[in-house]
């Protein structure tokens, strides 16, 4: 009977870790990942709303994907060339980053605020990866967390080539937002 | 007892590190499948001269201005044919994705020409998987020269011809497309008795891309025996497109030398093995002039 109700009560106590380490986890599917680049001719603008993000505040860690294909351009040309002559979408249908919060225990998940913090790491978009560091806030409001990020990448480190007929349309950098409302995981 | 407690340890202790993984994202599960639409079978609406199965997007112009360049054959004096020119202008616009409305005006004969295209299948694949894309094509062309003998009775309806195609095809993988294109062009007057009313022809085309900008292009068109006049040839052209941002330059040969369905189909003339052929172009430039809202 004793080993019993030991039992039980470490099962309950279990059950009960399990689930707090569960509430540190928040994600979304509908993240806002979009681009801007501006060159001489031409500023291009792309949305995706369709972005998955998991972040666990226990570890501080987070990852994000994007499907490329569900960029939504203003002229649906160059949607096409998106997706068929720079980004390769056939080929490498997602952007991924798999990163981390520098700053140590930089965030208290449980009180509410607004918390600016660095993350770094793996940014893989056409098939390359790369190290990034980028800035971000993270406003926390009771379970609703809301994530936001600006940063801008160099095309040519993703090996996208620009032909020179469109040097002047498309620009060198390109200016990455990121915007997320999260939801705890359960 | 103890070996309860121990067991329950590495329990606890295996549910931990199953928390601290670092694949945050397979949290979620699998991921809900989308459908993939088959993007860029041909680089632009149209193989050479036929149609091909793609449409101008909702709230484009297209506007493609066409040359076809005199025979080949001609010799020097003619320059190799670029001398003379037969020119079409003309302007495709969609109005949803699936349905494109076009006009144009060509200077053989004089002719004005409109038409309607409509996307009934869409190839794709993932959630919803559709082998091929499947479009529904109608023109309308009329004849624009000077009656032959003002004094008789002419009727309007004498100047129409009339063209009603089935598109199907599909991109096979990301360089080679081929669609077929079963077609009949129905004209209101022929020259001699011997001449059907009803043509019935069966296009084919296909393309090769060989760079990310540059593909191959090559289509035939097939008119089933005793329905056109003697002299008359099928159709076959062979080109490359060529992409730059908004425009598309195709650059082709060709036997036929008008640019609209009733004349390279039913009324074509060059014979390729006499070089009896047309360098010729069309320049398509995109204009965004509607945007669907996002």
């Amino acid at each position: 009977m004793k080993k019993i109700t030991i039992l039980f009560s470490l099962m309950g106590l279990m059950f009960f870790l399990s689930l707090d380490m569960q509430a540190q986890k928040f994600f979304t599917r509908e993240a806002k990942i979009s681009f801007y680049s501006e060159a001489p001719l031409e500023k291009i603008e792309a949305v995706n709303g369709a972005g998955t993000c998991v972040i666990d505040f226990e570890s501080q860690q987070m990852e994000f994907a994007v499907l490329i294909k569900a960029f939504q351009f203003d002229k649906a040309l160059m949607q096409e060339h998106f997706n068929e002559n720079y980004m390769e979408s056939h080929k490498f249908p997602k952007a991924t980053f798999k990163g981390k919060i520098v700053e140590p225990n930089a965030i208290d998940y449980k009180s509410n605020g607004e918390y600016d913090v660095t993350v770094e790491g793996k940014l893989t978009i056409h098939g390359v990866e790369n190290e990034i560091s980028a800035p971000g806030t993270i406003i926390i409001n009771g379970e609703e967390i809301q994530v936001n990020s600006k940063f801008s990448v160099a095309v040519k480190d993703y090996d996208i080539s620009i032909p020179a007929v469109v040097r002047d349309n498309i620009a060198k950098n390109v200016e990455i937002t990121v915007a997320g409302d999260l939801e705890p995981l359960k | 007892m103890q070996k309860i407690l121990i067991l329950l340890g590495f329990a606890c202790f295996f549910i931990q590190s199953a928390h601290g993984q670092d694949d945050l994202l397979s949290l979620l599960g699998e991921e809900e499948e989308t459908t993939d639409y088959a993007i860029a079978s041909f680089k632009t609406n149209r193989v050479i001269n036929l149609h091909s199965l793609e449409n101008t997007s909702h709230g484009v112009l297209d506007i493609k201005i066409s040359h076809r360049f005199g025979m080949i054959n001609s010799g020097w004096y003619e320059l190799f044919g670029l001398d003379a020119a037969s020119i079409r202008i003309g302007g495709d616009y969609g109005v949803t994705d699936n349905l494109m409305v076009g006009f144009g005006r060509s200077s053989f004969e004089k002719t004005y020409d409109g038409f309607l295209k409509y996307r009934v299948l869409r190839q794709s694949s993932g959630a919803k998987v559709m082998p091929v894309t499947l479009a529904l094509f109608s023109s309308m062309a009329v004849k624009g020269t000077r009656w032959p003998d003002p004094a008789r009775e002419n009727y309007f309806s004498s100047r129409l011809y009339y063209t009603h195609q089935l598109i199907i095809g599909r991109k096979f993988n990301e360089s080679f497309s081929l669609q077929l294109s079963p077609t009949l062009v129905h004209r209101n007057i022929v020259e001699t008795e011997s001449e059907a009313h009803d043509v019935f022809a069966l296009g084919s085309a296909a393309r090769l891309k060989l760079t990310k900008r540059i593909a191959l292009n090559a289509e035939y068109i097939y008119v089933a025996p005793n329905q056109i006049a003697e002299g008359f040839k099928n159709s076959l052209s062979i080109g490359f497109d060529i992409e730059t941002g908004g425009h598309v330059f195709q650059l082709h040969f060709t036997n036929s030398t008008s640019m609209i369905e009733k004349g390279f189909i039913t009324e074509t003339t060059g014979d390729w093995a006499g070089g009896g052929i047309h360098f010729g172009f069309n320049v398509s430039r995109v204009f965004t002039v509607h945007r669907p809202g996002n």
